[in-house]
Formats: structure tokens, sequence, C-alpha cells
């Protein structure tokens, strides 16, 4: 039904796809895998016309090559997406989202709700079609989706992640959804990180690594382990010199943490002076939302933080920024940097107190930011040009610096060296080693294992929300790591 | 009746409020329940009620447009204007509801292809209409109107029922399209999310600019209703308008964030706000508590809508 031949995908700097094959036919599960970044969602978006591949790609579907695909043009085809966060509207009804943009000029109600029900059916759920679509739970705004998908009759199913937010039992009724439309003779794709999920229902696999194609294996040919060797592949060669420092005291200590709406659950961890502690685990593990809780950015609904032994509340930033805690979070452009004003501003923004009351002292402001952006090696014209002009390794080096001004006793690095250049790479992780040599200790939290392997003491993995295991980073390996990210093995 | 309450709980509790108000003046007041109060309470809230079904579309497409009162007092000395000039009634109206749609479509267009945001774009086109109304006139009435121009030459008692039908009708027909059309539709799923709009093969731009050119010609019809009741036209009529009208959607159940919203409500929303200061005259109490009041019931419906909102979100 649709094939994806010669692949590829550039973005500035940063090789997302190459030589990527995929072939999907008329009713089977096909499930497509990789680690974090290993480039499935880029191949979803180019699959459904959402990204545009280098030239020279050929997407075929239904047996006729597609020009130029967007979005409107593969969903005509009969292509349809589900995402992990469904793009419904929410104020509207459920027969109204199954049904928008299909009618005539003027609408009959009863005939909407009626061609809802029936939709509905198809998927074998119930609920009132009246009803917001606001008022539906996950698992019922899933089926919702797929059931808009089967109202367009889409031949080529992609589910991204479907049952990465529901319970046990409504996703087990929804794997039974797939294999009954795959009995219909719908073509799916199914992304997952949940590799029992795909064990049980895929007939052919194809697996990706640092968005390289790795193969399309069938059913008969791959076991979880083989599965698991094929995602991690060979370890990679030395890229992050580690350095050793002398780990003192156990500086910060957490005994059952939990923050219940983000599901942050029964997080016991503990991080010393001079030490680097890595998070690992899949994107939306619970690792970032950990990071908040520490942070007071949402605080904890229970459990306890210990400071150097002692029991501490974290109800707000300002409490953290009192106990010497600083965090640097993953999306530097919306939360890092501030871009419209300048670097020196961007620095002194948290210690602005430091520089007396109503009237500021520049001079002291200028030379605090100056030796910091120096330190951090900040490549600018001067310090007085808005961060937004910056490149993101320098944006990032900012956010760093910023926090470093406050001269935490422990830093929270989230996702720092993401999407910027390898020098700036190489300078932050050089900074890092500075920092714990000078008995500061660091929580790292990256979904490059490399990085962690490469840089970090200890390494937490989280999985949904709780911590699956601690390893110490010499005896960890990619392939631990990933068993331990991934679903428990059997 | 019971599962319609629960699916509409802002029209349910409108209601209960509304009958609430009305009962107040059985206590000791004659003289409130006659024919001619309710008609003089409707006839005064005509024209917040006709911009106020072109607010709903433009709030419901996640837009809002704070320059309706210059809008509103321009079509009026428009149709003074036109009408002093000798242009006969019935050519004056589809004059003045083109010249509005056109200052809506201008909103429309800053907003949706200058790419301002919506309170910037119609501040700056508020103060722009009303100072320029106050430098065209300068300031001055526009007095010695033609005799057809009052009451469309109709007299009073005849003119208030016509009135009455006509914005009946109007604003009917207006609920029955946003519910039961496509095109009613489409501002939902604009003000709702837009790129899931755009993903459906909709044009959000497009809609979000004929939500505003609608408003523009019903708030022109607004100034048409209003205007014509009086023998001359004020050139500082209209100040706060904008917000009388703003406030009676939100009340009635409009989300300001877009895609929510229904004309049963913006009628409750009007009604409700429109008529407490008539009856606190009847009840002999202090007119001034008026604004507090309905200041109050904006803020009472706000604050339902976060906290379902936080529900929601739970949910």
């Amino acid at each position: 039904m649709l094939r994806l031949r010669n692949i590829a995908k550039t973005y500035p700097g940063v090789r997302a796809l190459r030589g990527v094959e995929l072939e999907l036919r008329a009713g089977e599960v096909h499930a497509l895998l990789g680690e974090n970044g290993a480039g499935k969602s880029t191949l979803i978006k180019i699959a459904s016309g959402v990204v545009a591949p280098d030239p020279g790609a050929v997407i075929e579907l239904a047996g006729a090559p597609v020009e130029a695909a967007t979005p409107r043009r593969m969903q005509e085809l009969g292509l349809a997406v589900v995402y992990q966060n469904p793009t419904l509207f929410s104020e509207l009804s459920v027969a109204e989202n199954l049904t928008l943009g299909e009618d005539g000029p003027v609408i009959s109600w009863r005939l909407r709700n009626a061609r809802a029900r029936e939709l509905l059916a198809r998927v074998g759920a119930t609920f009132d079609v009246e009803l917001p679509v606001k008022e539906l739970r996950m698992a019922e705004k899933q089926l919702l989706e797929i059931a808009r998908a089967l109202g367009r009759s889409a031949k080529v199913l992609i589910l991204d992640e479907p049952t990465a937010s529901l319970s046990q039992q409504d996703a087990d009724r929804l794997l039974d959804l797939v294999e009954k439309l795959r009995g219909d003779g719908v073509a799916i794709l199914y992304i997952t990180h949940r590799l029992e999920e795909v064990l049980r229902l895929a007939d052919r696999f194809t697996v990706l690594r640092d968005g390289a194609y790795v193969g399309t294996f069938p059913r008969a040919e791959v076991d979880r382990a083989r599965l698991v060797r094929l995602m991690a592949g060979r370890e990679l060669a030395e890229l992050f010199p580690k350095v050793h420092a002398i780990l003192g005291d156990t500086l910060l200590e957490t005994r059952g943490l939990c923050h219940a709406p983000s599901g942050v659950r029964d997080v016991s961890l503990s991080v010393r002076r001079g030490e680097i502690l890595g998070l690992g685990g899949l994107v939306g593990a619970g690792r970032t939302e950990f990071a908040r809780v520490l942070f007071g950015l949402a605080p904890a609904t229970s459990g306890e933080i210990l400071v150097e032994g002692r029991p501490v509340r974290v109800c707000s930033v300002a409490d953290a920024l009192a106990h010497g805690l600083a965090y640097v979070p993953e999306d530097r452009k919306e939360h890092g940097v501030v871009e419209a004003l300048p670097i020196v501003e961007n620095i002194a923004l948290p210690v602005l107190r430091r520089f007396g009351g109503a009237w500021l002292d520049e001079t002291r402001e200028n030379a605090l930011a100056a030796e910091l952006a120096r330190r951090l090696g900040v490549k600018a014209a001067s310090i007085f040009v808005a961060a937004g002009t910056l490149s993101g390794g320098n944006q990032q080096k900012v956010a760093l610096a910023r926090w470093l001004a406050t001269k935490p006793r422990l830093l929270i690095l989230d996702e720092p060296t993401q999407g910027i250049d390898v020098g700036a790479k190489a300078e932050i992780h050089r900074l890092m080693g500075e920092l714990v040599k000078d008995g500061m200790a660091i929580i790292l939290i990256s979904s490059e294992m490399p990085e962690l392997l490469g840089l970090a003491d200890r390494i937490a993995v989280f999985r949904r929300g709780r911590v699956a295991g601690v390893l110490p980073a010499r005896e960890a390996t990619r392939e631990s790591l990933l068993h331990l990210a991934l679903e428990d093995a059997a | 009746m019971k599962t319609l309450f629960a699916r509409n709980p802002r029209e349910g509790a409108l209601l209960l409020a509304l009958a609430g108000l009305f009962l107040l003046p059985l206590f000791g007041v004659d003289g409130f329940y006659a024919f001619s109060t309710f008609r003089s309470l409707a006839i005064d809230n005509l024209p917040v009620l006709i911009a106020a079904a072109g607010m709903t579309l433009v709030i419901v497409s996640g837009q809002i447009d704070i320059s309706i009162g210059s809008q509103f007092v321009v079509g009026g000395i428009a149709a003074g204007l036109l009408a002093k000039a000798g242009l006969p009634m019935p050519l004056v109206v589809p004059a003045v509801l083109l010249l509005g749609a056109a200052l809506g479509a201008l909103n429309g267009l800053l907003v949706t292809f200058a790419g301002m945001p919506a309170i910037i774009a119609t501040l700056a086109t508020m103060v722009l209409l009303r100072n320029g109304v106050l430098q065209a006139t300068g300031g001055d009435w526009i007095q010695d109107l033609p005799a057809g121009f009052q009451w469309f030459g109709l007299s009073s008692g005849v003119a208030q029922l016509v009135y009455l039908a006509a914005a009946a009708a109007l604003f009917a027909g207006f609920g029955w399209a946003m519910r039961n059309t496509s095109g009613g539709r489409a501002f939902y799923a604009v003000g709702c999310d837009h790129e899931a709009a755009r993903r459906l093969g909709l044009k959000p731009l497009r809609w979000v600019t004929g939500a505003f050119a609608l408003l523009g010609a019903a708030t022109a019809a607004a100034a048409l209703f209003n205007f014509t009741r009086y023998p001359t036209i004020e050139t500082n009529a209209g100040l706060g308008f904008e917000l009388k009208v703003i406030a009676a959607v939100v009340v009635g159940g409009a989300s300001i964030t877009g895609g929510r919203g229904t004309l049963l409500g913006t009628l409750l929303g009007v009604a409700l706000l429109g008529s407490i200061g008539t009856v606190f005259t009847f009840l002999h109490l202090d007119p001034a508590w008026e604004k507090a009041i309905q200041g109050a019931i904006l803020l009472a419906a706000v604050v339902a809508d976060t906290a379902f909102r936080k529900e929601a979100a739970r949910g």
C-alpha cells in the first residue's frame, strides 16, 4: 500500500535520516522501532506529507508515486496518522469531530449523529456522540481519532505510540482493535516503545538507528533480545572524556518523591558533591517532570527532599534557589533565554538583587556577565548583543551562565546539548567536568545514551514516571540502559 | 429537560438568574409587569443584541474586536449624512451595512494578513475611527434629518414592533446558521484549533477575516436600529458600547479562547445584563449599583469558566 524508498532528510547541521526504506502491505501490522532520536518521527512526518524529504526520495501510495506530498493530499489518498496527542477539536462534540468537513452547506444533526454512532461502532466505542471531546478520556480520544480515520476510508493507518498514555486495560482493547482492522485489510504502521505489544501484534519489523536504516525483519526472525540489539547497535567510540572528580558527601536526596498530575511516582535518588548523576529513559518517561519537582516548578504531592541530610520544603523556584539548586530547562527558546534582552541582562537576571535595590550597579553587573561569558566561551561580538541573535550552542551557554551566576550547589541540566553543534557540545562537556571538580553536583538529563554513558558517574533510568533502575556508568551499556527503559522483559 | 441543562449549564444558570431578576419586582412594586416595560427593555437592548451576535462569531473564532463602539457611531453618522444628502432610506440601509462590513474586514485583514494581535489592531482602529469622526464633524451633532429618517417614517408604536420582528428574524437566522451550516461550524473549528482546521482543508485566515466583516455588518445594523430612534445623532455616541457587547457574550458562555459559544447564551447574557438597570429603577434602588452588579456577574462567569477548564484538564 505504502512504499518509501531512499528517504533522506537533512536539517541544517543534522542528518536526521538517510537511506531509509519502508514497505507497508495491506492487512499487515508493521512495527517501526528505534531509540529516541533514531528518526521515527521524521519518517512519519515525511510519510504523511508534513515534512518534505531530500530530493531523490520516492513515496508510493496504492501503487502510484506521489509527487510533492502535502498532508491534505496524503489524506485524500487514504493515509491517516493518529498522533500520540490527538489533534481533535476539544470544544466540539464527538459527532462534529467525526464528520466535520464531510457535509454539504446545511447540516442535519440527526444524520451527523447517526453517522458518528456508526463510525464509533466500528471501533467498538459506545460513548455519547453529543459529548464535547474535552470530556473524553485519553483512551476514548484515541479511539475517536481512529474512527475519524476510518470515516475518511483510510487504507493506511499510522499509529504513533497509541498506547503510551493508556492504562493496561485500555491498551489491550486498542490492540484488539488493531488486530480487527488488520483483518479488514488496513495497512498499519505501528510505532511504539513497548516491545511486548509489537511482538504480539506485528507481522514485520523495521528498525532505525541514528537516522539510518538497519533493516526490515519478519516476525519469525526476531525476539526481544534481537530487537534491542538491533536498536542499540555497537558501542560508540569514546567521544566523551570523563572527568573523575572526587566524590564528596551526599548533597541531595529524594525519598519516595511523587507528583501525581505529571505521573512522577516514588522516586528515590541521591546525588553527591562532585558527582554527575545521569537520568536516562525514553522521552516522556518522567525525567523532566522529576526535575521540575526538584526545582519547585511543580511541587511534590508526596515524598521528601533532603539537602545535606536535612529535609527541606521546595514549593517554589525561590525555595529551590535558596537551597542552591539551579535548573537549565530543555527548551531554551521557550524558557532558557530571553531572546530580546542582551547577553548581560540574561546572565544577571536571577541575581539582580545582588546589584543593589532601586538602582542597579551596572559596572558590577557587566563585570559578572563578562567573566561568566568568558569562562563559558560564549562567542559573541559583545555581551550587549541580544541573546536571540546567537547560535543554539551559544544561547545554551548563556542559559548555563545565568544559572552559574546564582552559584548553585546542584545544577540540573535538561538535554543541554540537544540540537547544538559538536564544538559547543564539547565545550559544555568540558565545563561540566570543571564544575564537578569544584565540588558541584550535576543531574544530567539526556536522551543521547552515549552522552550519558560517557559523562555520568551513575545513571538512573526512568520508565513511566518511576526509576526502573540505577546503574554505575562503568557497568552500563547502551543495551542494558535500553532494556531498563523499555517495558520489563518477561 | 434534565440532560438539556446538564449539557448547557451556562444557559441553565442564566435562565435561573433572569427568572430571579424578573421575580424581584413581585415584592411590592407596581407597574413592572406591563407589556410596555418589556417592549422598551427589548427596544433599548436591540442594538447590543445585534452587535453581540456578530461578536459571538468573532469570539468563537478566537478573536476579539474592541473597535465596535467607534464603528457603531461611524455607522450612525454615515446613515444620517447619506439620508441628509437625499438618499432614500431603502438605499441607506445596504450602504451602511456595506460600510460596516468593510470596516470589519479591515480589522480582519490587520489581524490575519498583517499578523497583528486582535486587541492591538482593533485598539488602533477604535482610536482612529473615533477621532476621525470628531475631526470630520467638529463634534457637532447631526441635525435636521429628513422626515423619513426617524423610525423610517413610521409611527413609533408600529415601528417598534417592526424593529423587534426584524431583529428577532435576523438573530434567529444568524443563530440557525451558526449551528446548522458548514460555514457556521467552520468558525468553531478555526477558533478551537487553527492548525487542526487547516489540516481539514479549511482556510483559517479567510474565516477569521469573514468573522470580523460579519461583526462589522452586524454593528452597522445595530447602529441603524439605534440611531433611527432619535431625531438627531450624537457624535459621541457608542462610548463603552464594545464593553457592553463583549461582557454580554462572555456572560453568555462564549470562551474567550475560542471554539465555544452559542447565540442562545448571548441572548440570555444581553437580557440579564440589560435588564438589571430597569428592575433596579422599579425597586427604587440606587442605579449606581447596576454597573457593580454587572461587573460581579461578569466576574462570576469568568471564574466559572476557569474552574470548568481546570476540571476538564484534570479529567
